[in-house]
């Protein structure tokens, strides 16, 4: 596609990311769906990138799900943010990344209010002091995880065991990447490129040797919805988005999805097993699903990290036909094995979505 | 007129979030509630514009403003720096402060949020906890979660968590003075006091419904309003 316009746009839209030394905070969605991206999140960033990165035992949730279910007050939602401050103030770091979407968006929605109201953030410094005995300074930089790593992108391109390129063919993968809603639509000077053309994950899929698609539902949310999701009544909601982005990208024939969001990957993943048995669609070619992979799994794939390390035996959707397309080495005997190496069963097939390869 | 709105006002989100609307229904055409709800962001702008009490008080006791899914992709489209999102916010915290929330089908369905995310929060510290997440009530989860369910403790090890125990790492169990540091500011914060409201209204409407409703999940007035959908809330409907 002709991007000529739309990169001069996303140059006004370039934040800043720390280089080294940041105060790592983790999402709750990830650590239940996704631990493994975390946990390579971390290796290549000590590993790989050789940069401080610290974790806090006693940071919390932020409360931001409850905050966006809105059980949780902002009043309660801002002093927890505060708490999160606090532990990264008396732990001696400036720079604050954090795993989770939902909570990059609070963060920012408190500082921006604070910004705006100097007397809330008093007040909240109050809350928090006599809650906790804390105190805090503000982070001078506040970044996603994923803007960390799309910051250190050519590096991990410079590093590459594998491109994102068809090995058969010799031509790029497409991926269709989709960002988590509260990463740039609230303030949209806080994403790498904005809201409406971000390049925080195009720029990973780009340097790393793929081609990004861009497809009508793009930028629409994958439909978490919070309470639509949360609330079993409500759950038609949030498949129906789905349903729309896929019914909308398929036509793209995209060879994976990419997404920055805690929550994203999880419902692309899951809905495509849910409509499969509800509807019999799948969206992939021969019953096969579109693989759906977070940033630090796509760049963990690149470095040539072990698929099962990664943690892409918990997704539903299998990922097996992307790994063969990049001409990845893996060990299908290993998918489903314990840490030392012993069996503990395998989930069963679906009905309809293809799940084993030998099925 | 306006003493409700003024009420409203006092939340910042309101300052943030309402400039002045011109209607021009930019964050309807774009909203995915609208896009299966019969439901209009533009609507929840302009009642609030119009300061009309009465209808102020009637969308606090609707299922309108419990139909938005906080994506906030209004906020990026809306030309003139409204938040219809960021509104809708506003009006369930006050639906909830004031007992308007147990009104509606949509409404009701509070509690079950707070005996679920709410109450982990504080027993965790997680928003989310795997043990909580029954694939009996999770289907859309598919086979892989049961499995993983099934097999937690190994798979959590596998792909390198440090899962429920001390020290930094992956659902690392949260230690007791951390938790209690957020249960204190709950109840420094209003978090306390608003989980108590819902379960105090939540259990006036449960006997008006002639409804059971205990501590637990496992009851009447729970299974109906998790579960119930009356299929009054559509575009067509």
């Amino acid at each position: 596609m002709n991007t000529g316009g739309k990169k001069i746009i996303w140059n006004e839209y370039q934040k800043t990311i720390a280089d080294d030394r940041y105060f790592y905070v983790r999402s709750c969605v990830r650590q239940n769906f996704f631990p493994g991206s975390e946990k390579t999140f971390l290796r290549i960033l000590r590993e790989e990138l050789i940069r401080d990165i610290y974790e806090n035992p006693s940071h919390t949730t932020c409360s931001g799900i409850g905050y966006h279910a809105d059980v949780v007050p902002f009043e309660t939602a801002m002093t927890m943010v505060a708490r999160q401050f606090a532990l990264m103030t008396a732990s001696g770091y400036k720079n604050f990344t954090t795993s989770c979407i939902t909570s990059f968006g609070l963060y920012t929605e408190v500082l921006e209010t604070w910004r705006h109201s100097p007397e809330t953030e008093e007040r909240v410094r109050g809350n928090l002091f006599k809650a906790t005995g804390r105190s805090f300074v503000i982070p001078e930089n506040l970044s996603h995880a994923s803007d960390v790593i799309y910051r250190f992108r050519e590096e991990i391109a410079a590093k590459a065991v594998y491109r994102l390129i068809n090995r058969k063919t010799g031509l790029p993968l497409r991926g269709v990447e989709h960002i988590g809603c509260h990463y740039a639509k609230m303030f949209p000077s806080k994403g790498v490129g904005g809201a409406e053309y971000p390049f925080v994950l195009t720029g990973m899929i780009e340097s790393w040797g793929g081609e990004v698609v861009d497809y009508p539902e793009r930028r629409h949310c994958c439909g978490f919805g919070f309470r639509q999701y949360l609330v079993r009544a409500n759950r038609g909601y949030s498949l129906s988005c789905s349903k729309k982005k896929f019914e909308s990208m398929a036509p793209y024939n995209p060879d994976f999805i990419l997404t920055n969001c805690p929550g994203c990957p999880m419902f692309l993943d899951r809905w495509q097993y849910a409509l499969s048995e509800m509807e019999g669609i799948t969206y992939g070619g021969n019953g096969m699903g579109i693989p759906v992979l977070t940033y630090e799994e796509l760049a963990g794939l690149v470095l040539g990290y072990d698929p099962w390390d990664l943690g892409l035996q918990v997704h539903q959707v299998p990922v097996e036909p992307l790994l063969d397309k990049i001409g990845i080495a893996y060990d299908p005997g290993k998918k489903f094995l314990t840490r030392d190496g012993l069996p503990m069963g395998k989930p069963a097939a679906p009905s309809h979505l293809k799940f084993y390869p030998d099925e | 007129m306006g003493k409700l709105y003024d009420k409203l006002a006092e939340d910042i989100r309101m300052e943030e979030g309402l400039k002045a609307c011109l209607h021009c229904g930019t964050c309807t055409a774009i909203c995915p509630a609208a896009s299966f709800f019969n439901y209009q962001p533009r609507q929840i702008a302009e009642i609030l514009q119009s300061r009309d009490d009465d209808r102020i008080e009637a969308l606090l006791k609707s299922d309108t403003i419990w139909y938005c899914g906080e994506c906030m992709s209004c906020v990026t489209r809306c030309p003139r720096g409204n938040a219809p999102g960021l509104l809708i916010t506003v009006l369930r915290s006050a639906s909830q402060e004031m007992g308007y929330f147990i009104e509606s089908e949509k409404g009701r369905q509070q509690l079950a949020v707070k005996r679920t995310v709410g109450e982990w929060i504080l027993k965790y510290g997680y928003c989310l906890f795997p043990s909580e997440i029954q694939p009996s009530a999770h289907p859309e989860q598919g086979p892989v979660w049961e499995w993983e369910f099934a097999h937690i403790e190994a798979v959590m090890e596998r792909l390198g968590a440090n899962y429920q125990r001390s020290g930094p790492g992956i659902l690392r169990k949260i230690p007791e003075e951390d938790l209690e540091e957020v249960r204190r500011i709950f109840e420094v914060t209003g978090g306390a006091d608003r989980f108590r409201k819902i379960e105090e209204y939540s259990k006036v409407k449960a006997a008006e419904m002639g409804l059971t409703l205990d501590e637990g999940n496992d009851n009447e007035y729970m299974q109906h309003i998790s579960t119930y959908n009356s299929h009054r809330h559509g575009r067509e409907s």
